[in-house]
This record gives C-alpha cells, sequence and structure tokens, in this order.
C-alpha cells in the first residue's frame, strides 16, 4: 500500500515544481527600483528608511486621524514648514509623479493599493 | 384558580411593580431628590411630549448645524442652481444622466417632498413656489450610524455625521436606514461620470461599491473655513453655518429670531439643519 | 461519508449537472458584476436593495423552518418525526448558505466584508444578524453531521450533542427576529415599521420552511425510495395550514392598522403592493401581479391542504398544496416585503424597480447551488438510511 519507491520522487518533483520560481530567478531579483526623489527638496517626513518601511502604516495613522478624530490641522512638520497630513495635498505636491516614484517600486514589489482608485494622482 | 397559579400571579405582580417602580426609587435614592426633579435634571433625556422634538445637546461639544433660508433663495433665483454645482464641483461628485445610477449630495426639490408631513392643502402662494434644498441633515441621533455594521459612518466630535470610505463594505444598510433619501450608492465607477481633467485635485473621489454624501464639508471646516454652499451664498446669508452648542454663535442668533422647522421631525433623528420658509 | 455522494444513478447525475449549468452561468454573472459595479443590477438610489436581499430575507425563513421539525422531535419526542428530521436539518444548511451567498452578492465591497468583524459596530443589527446566523449554520451543520454518524453507527448519539440541538432551537427562532429587526427598527420607512413584522415573518417561515420539506419528501419517496411515513407528512400538512393562517392573519392586521388609521404614510406601500400607487397622473403597479398572486395562491394552497380529500389520499394534491402555498409565502416575503418597502422614497417620489437579466441569473444560480448542497446532502444522508436499512 505505501509505495515509498514513488511517493519520495513524487514528492521531490512536486517540491521542486512548487519552488520552481524561487531557484529559477536564483540571486537575479530584477533590478533594483530607483524610485525618482524630488529635486529640490531633501527631507522627508520621517528619516528615509522609516519612509520605506511604513509608509504605508503613516497613511493609515493620518486617514485615521484626518477623517475620524476630525483633526485636520497642518501639523506635520518637514525642514522648517508645516503641513497638512495629506496624501494627495502634502506628499504628492513634492513626489510630482506617481509613475516615477510610487509605481515603480509597487510594480516591483507586485502590490497594488487601491489608493488611487479615490485618491487623484498628479497630472503627469 | 388553584392556589398554586394564583400565588404565581400574585408573585409575578409584585415583581412587575417592583421592576416598574424600582428604577424610580434607586433614582431618587441615588440623586437624593424626587423622583420628578430628578427628571427635570436630566431633561435631556426625558422622553416628553415636547421636549422629544427639540432636544438639546449637553452644552458641552460642538454640534454644527445649519439654516437655510428659503426667502433668501427666492430672493435669488440663480442661487440654487450655483450651490448644487459649487457643492458637486468641490467634492467630485460624479453626474450620470442615467437615474438608476445617480449620486447627489445637495439637490432642489418641491417644498411637499422635502416636508412630507406638512399640510397641503390650499397651501400659500410662497410655499407652492418655493423650492428647497435637501442634504444630509446630520442628525443628532443618526438612524444611519446606527445601522452601519462598519462604524464606516459615524458621528464626529463636531456632531458631522462623517463616513470612511476606506470602510465601507456598500451593504447599503444605511441607505434603507435614513428616512431622508439623503444618501448615494456607487452603483458603477464614479469616474466614468466626472471629466478627469476639471475635478477638484484638492479632494478625492469615490470608488465603485461604497455609499456617499454631504460631509458637511469637514474637510475645509477642519480647517477653520465656510463649508463651500455657504460660502457661495455669500451676503445674501441664504445659507448660515455654525455650532448648535454656542449660545453666542451666529446660527444661534437666527434661530432664536426666526421661525423654523426641520424634516420630518417626530422620527427623533434631530436634524441640525433647519429652514426658515 | 462524502462517498455516498459520489455514487448515483444517470437521473441524479443529470439533476446535478442541470443545477451546476445555472451555477457557472451565476458564476460568469457574477465576475461581471464585480468587474462593473451592481450597477449591472436594476436597484437604485431609491429602491436600494433588490431581489438579492429579498431572497436573502425569505431564505433565512425556510432555514429558521426547520424548527417546526425538531422541537417536536427532540423536545416532545415526537418519534413520527425521526426520519424527517434529518431533513430539516440539512435544508437549513443549504438554505443558509444561501443566504449568506445573497448577502455576499449584495455589497459593494465584497473583499472588505471581514470589516463586520474588525469594527463590530454592536448597535448594528447586521451585525448581531451575522452572528446568529454563522451561529446556526455551525450548529446545524454539527447535529446534523454528528447525529447521522452514530446512525450510521447504529448507536445513539452522545449526550453532549442534545446540548446542540437544544441550542439551536432558539437560534431559530433568532436568525429569523434579528432578520425582521433589520426592517422594523429603521425609521421612516412606515411598511417596515411594525412591531408585527418578527412574529409574521416566523409564521411565515414555520409555513415556508415545512411546505418544501413536504415537497421534497414527497419526491424522494418517488425518486429516492425513502419514505418518511404517512403520519409525519401529515402532520407537518397541520403546521404549515396554521402557520400559513397566522400569517395571514397578521397580514390582515397590517391591512387594518393601515386602512383604519388612514396614515398615508402606512397605506402607501400596501396600496403600492396590492392595489397600485398613483403618482402624478401616472399610476405604479409593476408589483401588483405578484402580491394578487400571493393572496390567490394562499387560498389555493390552504383549501388543498384543509379539504380531507386533496390532503389525505393523493400525494399529487398535497404536493400541490405545499407548492402553492410556499409560492405564495415566497411572492409575499421574497418579493413584496422587501421591495415595496422602499415605495415611496423618503421624499415621497416612487421609483420601481425592475431586476436585469444578469442579476436574475445570479439569483437564479444561488438558487440552483442550494439545490446542489440541498442534493448532495439528501444523497448522504438517504445513503446512510438505506445501508441501515439493508
Ligand atoms: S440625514 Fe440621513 S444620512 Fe444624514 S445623518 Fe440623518 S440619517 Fe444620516
Ligand atoms: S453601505 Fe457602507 S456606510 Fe452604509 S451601512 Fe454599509 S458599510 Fe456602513
Ligand atoms: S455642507 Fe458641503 S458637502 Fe454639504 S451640501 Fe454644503 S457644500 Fe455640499
Amino acid at each position: 500500500m505505501y509505495d515509498g519507491g514513488k511517493i519520495i520522487p513524487g514528492l521531490i518533483i512536486f517540491v521542486l515544481f512548487i519552488t520552481f520560481p524561487v531557484w529559477y530567478n536564483r540571486g537575479n531579483a530584477g533590478a533594483v527600483p530607483q524610485p525618482e526623489l524630488p529635486k529640490k527638496f531633501k527631507e522627508c517626513v520621517l528619516p528615509y528608511a522609516d519612509m520605506r518601511a511604513e509608509h504605508m502604516q503613516l497613511l493609515n495613522r493620518w486617514r485615521d486621524q484626518v477623517l475620524r478624530t476630525g483633526d485636520w490641522g497642518f501639523d506635520v512638520k518637514i525642514g522648517d514648514t508645516m503641513y497638512q497630513k495629506s496624501l494627495m495635498n502634502t506628499c504628492m505636491q513634492c513626489h510630482t509623479s506617481k509613475k516615477k516614484f510610487c509605481d515603480r517600486c509597487h510594480t516591483y514589489a507586485s502590490v497594488k493599493p487601491y489608493c488611487w482608485d479615490c485618491h487623484i494622482a498628479p497630472v503627469e | 384558580m388553584d392556589k398554586k397559579r394564583r400565588d404565581f400571579l400574585k408573585i409575578a405582580g409584585a415583581t412587575t411593580l417592583a421592576g416598574l417602580g424600582g428604577p424610580a426609587v434607586v433614582e431618587r435614592l441615588v440623586s437624593g431628590t424626587s423622583p420628578a426633579q430628578a427628571k427635570a435634571a436630566h431633561g435631556a433625556e426625558t422622553h416628553g411630549v415636547v421636549s422629544e422634538h427639540e432636544k438639546e445637546n449637553a452644552p458641552t461639544g460642538r454640534r454644527l448645524g445649519m439654516v437655510v433660508d428659503l426667502r433668501q433663495l427666492k430672493k435669488h433665483p440663480e442661487l440654487m442652481e450655483k450651490i448644487v454645482h459649487a457643492c458637486h464641483a468641490q467634492h467630485n461628485v460624479p453626474h450620470f444622466p442615467n437615474k438608476k445610477d445617480e449620486i447627489k449630495w445637495i439637490w432642489r426639490t418641491e417644498f411637499d417632498k422635502a416636508f412630507t408631513e406638512h399640510s397641503h392643502y390650499h397651501k400659500d402662494k410662497l410655499t407652492i413656489a418655493n423650492d428647497v434644498l435637501v442634504f444630509c441633515n446630520h442628525c443628532d441621533e443618526p438612524p444611519c450610524v446606527k445601522a452601519c455594521p462598519t462604524r464606516a459612518t459615524f458621528k464626529t466630535k463636531d456632531g458631522i455625521v462623517a463616513m470612511d470610505y476606506h470602510r465601507c463594505i456598500g451593504c447599503r444598510f444605511c441607505m434603507a436606514a435614513c428616512p431622508y433619501g439623503s444618501r448615494s450608492f456607487n452603483w458603477r465607477d464614479p469616474r466614468a461620470g466626472l471629466d478627469m481633467n476639471r475635478i477638484n485635485r484638492h479632494f478625492p473621489t469615490r470608488m465603485r461599491g461604497v455609499v456617499e454624501k454631504c460631509n458637511f464639508c469637514a474637510e475645509l471646516v477642519g480647517l477653520g473655513k465656510l463649508p463651500k454652499c455657504v460660502e457661495v451664498c455669500g451676503s445674501t446669508r441664504a445659507m448660515i453655518f455654525g455650532d448648535l452648542n454656542d449660545p453666542d454663535s451666529e446660527i444661534r442668533k437666527v434661530l432664536k429670531d426666526n421661525f423654523t422647522i426641520q424634516r420630518k421631525p417626530s422620527l427623533g433623528t434631530h436634524p441640525s439643519v433647519f429652514y426658515i420658509v | 461519508m462524502f462517498e455516498k455522494a459520489l455514487k448515483g444513478n444517470k437521473y441524479y447525475w443529470m439533476w446535478l449537472a442541470f443545477l451546476g449549468t445555472f451555477m457557472a452561468i451565476a458564476a460568469f454573472c457574477y465576475v461581471r458584476q464585480f468587474h462593473y459595479g451592481l450597477g449591472l443590477t436594476g436597484m437604485s438610489r431609491d429602491v436600494s436593495w433588490g431581489l438579492y436581499i429579498s431572497q436573502f430575507t425569505f431564505l433565512v425563513g425556510v432555514a429558521a423552518g426547520g424548527v417546526m421539525l425538531a422541537l417536536p422531535y427532540y423536545v416532545h419526542n415526537y418519534k413520527v418525526f425521526g426520519k424527517i428530521t434529518i431533513l430539516g436539518e440539512f435544508l437549513a444548511i443549504a438554505a443558509l448558505l444561501m443566504c449568506l451567498s445573497f448577502i455576499v452578492v449584495d455589497l459593494g465591497q465584497p473583499m472588505r466584508l471581514m470589516n463586520v468583524i474588525l469594527h463590530a459596530q454592536p448597535r448594528s443589527m447586521l451585525f448581531y444578524d451575522m452572528i446568529v446566523l454563522n451561529g446556526y449554520l455551525f450548529l446545524n451543520i454539527l447535529c446534523g453531521w454528528v447525529i447521522l454518524t452514530a446512525e450510521r453507527k447504529e448507536v445513539k448519539p452522545p449526550k453532549w450533542i442534545y446540548f446542540f440541538v437544544y441550542l439551536s432551537i432558539p437560534f431559530a427562532v433568532s436568525i429569523h427576529t434579528v432578520t425582521a429587526m433589520l426592517y422594523c427598527g429603521l425609521p421612516g420607512r412606515h411598511f417596515w415599521l411594525s412591531a408585527i413584522i418578527a412574529p409574521r415573518f416566523l409564521a411565515s417561515a414555520f409555513a415556508a420552511g415545512p411546505a418544501l420539506i413536504v415537497i421534497v419528501a414527497l419526491i424522494l419517496k418517488r425518486v429516492a425510495n425513502f419514505d418518511v411515513g404517512k403520519k409525519a407528512v401529515d402532520k407537518l400538512a397541520t403546521i404549515i395550514l396554521y402557520a400559513a393562517l397566522v400569517n395571514m392573519f397578521f397580514v390582515g392586521l397590517e391591512f387594518f392598522v393601515a386602512y383604519y388609521s388612514n396614515i398615508p404614510g402606512h397605506i402607501h406601500s400596501i396600496e403600492y403592493l396590492f392595489f397600485g400607487l398613483e403618482h402624478n397622473g401616472h399610476v405604479y403597479n409593476n408589483l401588483v401581479p405578484f402580491m394578487r398572486m400571493f393572496v390567490v395562491l394562499f387560498v389555493v394552497g390552504v383549501a388543498l391542504l384543509s379539504i380531507p380529500y386533496t390532503r389525505k389520499r393523493s400525494d399529487f394534491w398535497l404536493g400541490a398544496g405545499c407548492t402553492a402555498l410556499f409560492i405564495s409565502l415566497w411572492l409575499d416575503k421574497g418579493i413584496g416585503f422587501v421591495l415595496g418597502g422602499f415605495v415611496p422614497n423618503p421624499l415621497n417620489e416612487i421609483t420601481e424597480y425592475y431586476p436585469t437579466a444578469n442579476e436574475i441569473f445570479i439569483v437564479v444560480g444561488i438558487w440552483a447551488m442550494g439545490g446542489f448542497v440541498l442534493t448532495i446532502l439528501y444523497k448522504i444522508a438517504l445513503g446512510v438510511e438505506h445501508e441501515i436499512e439493508a
């Protein structure tokens, strides 16, 4: 009943098959994306590393503070200027191209945030 | 009737009485006053015949509201269209010619449609001729908020009945619950009904499958500005906006000096929008 | 036990294939709706719930109706219902799956369904509806399965299961009560704002659910050589008859309140449903044929179930009577109740609702799915019964 001779090679083939994309692309993660940074500004809301890792949590937090707590004020400090907590009215005022900024990483990581179903990307 | 049964009924009766009278007794013990006084002190909670319609919020906290002066709208006939257009442009409200897909935040309608509970027998000239602007009443006891299973519709600390489109699952329970027809559903992608080159780039659109309605211009009020419709009215003062809980506000003064009506006050939703006929 | 569903004659497979076709069409239509939005349905700003939610409402009743078997059998130890009770439990499972499907296809953003749990709002009746519906589904699967397994082994079901069996009885009542509360707690919808909605729903459920069970039992007697017993069917017919009469009594009370009080808001919807509502010189009456049919079929069904000859002598007329009542109650609750509540809208305007083909195909497909699940579950149950007999 337990035909080890068939099961084990079968299992090996199965494992190889489902991990195919991993070892086929081994050591070749594709070109690392290069989002285009604003030229005029040097500083962001948080240090670069934090922005890279946590911008989605930051946006969610802003969303809840603005929408649910009703806290619309200009209280984000970048450099010496105060900004609103807003994707469209703050982030995208510096990062003027969604295609060259957001999309480069998102496409690479194959994530499709639904922000843009409602929020309006800058004219390019 | 056998004895057991009679005993049972006696006990049941006594329990019921205790249940009815109990709270009053407790209240009296706690507050140290007679039940009548205790009730008066909680005036806002009484469900008396008169106070029900005119419930005032606890004086703490803001409750934003609006007064619409129909006399002024009558005097400036072009104003209504302007207001509707300004609101819809500010909030990227799509326009679909097909009535089935219709979305609207504020619109013009006849007096008897807005005020279905008023007598329409031998109406005066003014009422026949007067159209009304209707929009969300930002009710103080909003049934839509109670109905929403995800808290996508909620009341803010300023008394605005707001919506979180990120969270709405599109069940449309709130639409069934709103007794004023203030809510619209995105039956299809709203961007199909917008000219994407001429939209307001500072305010998002919505996506298909969520409900939307007048937000009392939270995005402007939050920055200390006036709602768009009020701004458009300008010096005509056809629409007046302010804090209903602030006794010194302009809106309170207008409410004091004029006879105003609300839409369907008998439903206990306590609308924050008032009309001067 | 699932292997029992895999053995069947030609007709069994043809029947499943027949249902499967409609399910496939519905899946295709749903994909279309998913991509375009609910604009592919006939719903609008004014009639914001349509066939989906009305089917949901009706099917909650069908699911709850099974309790009319469980209650006499388990609580009153009414042995006659021994064989038929399992039919009721499995019917509840199929009906609840249909209910949940109708809710999901009705959502504008189905991917966010979990928000109901993540951001639960305990003041919303939909929150409780979700709890009781899923709870009742779970209870029925559990009880049905455990009892059937025990039967197969020809042992008594374990004692602990009776806790869940008894628990499922208040749950059955609660699913339809909470579903009624979705409607009857909304201010400004006069047709729904009535304390009698929950009892009326229950009455109609206790007729519609058992009626379907009788129909199925009569079919199974012919095609699957499974006889639940004449006495059981006869008792059930009595239950159906009384429940249907009580439902009609409640409907009559609604008429009385509306027309005697003469309050326009209470009259409008009833007028619209049964006679047509005039507005600006136009008479809106697209639901009138359905509602009149409801009354006619009700009378026919009640007559067939109360005349001794048609009820006792002939399976055909008994089946016809139950079918008439089932359809009648479906027209009442699965069409009229939900759609009528939206007319007129809060501004006293009238918008009529006409479902689209896409929407109707989805509805039919979900019913087919229910039939599919039901067939498989019954196949398993009857397989076990036959095994014991053999
Ligand atoms: S008018 Fe309707 S949508 Fe607005 S707060 Fe009141 S119930 Fe809610
Ligand atoms: S449609 Fe959206 S806002 Fe309305 S009740 Fe459902 S989740 Fe809440
Ligand atoms: S308050 Fe703002 S959103 Fe509401 S009707 Fe006026 S302009 Fe429109």
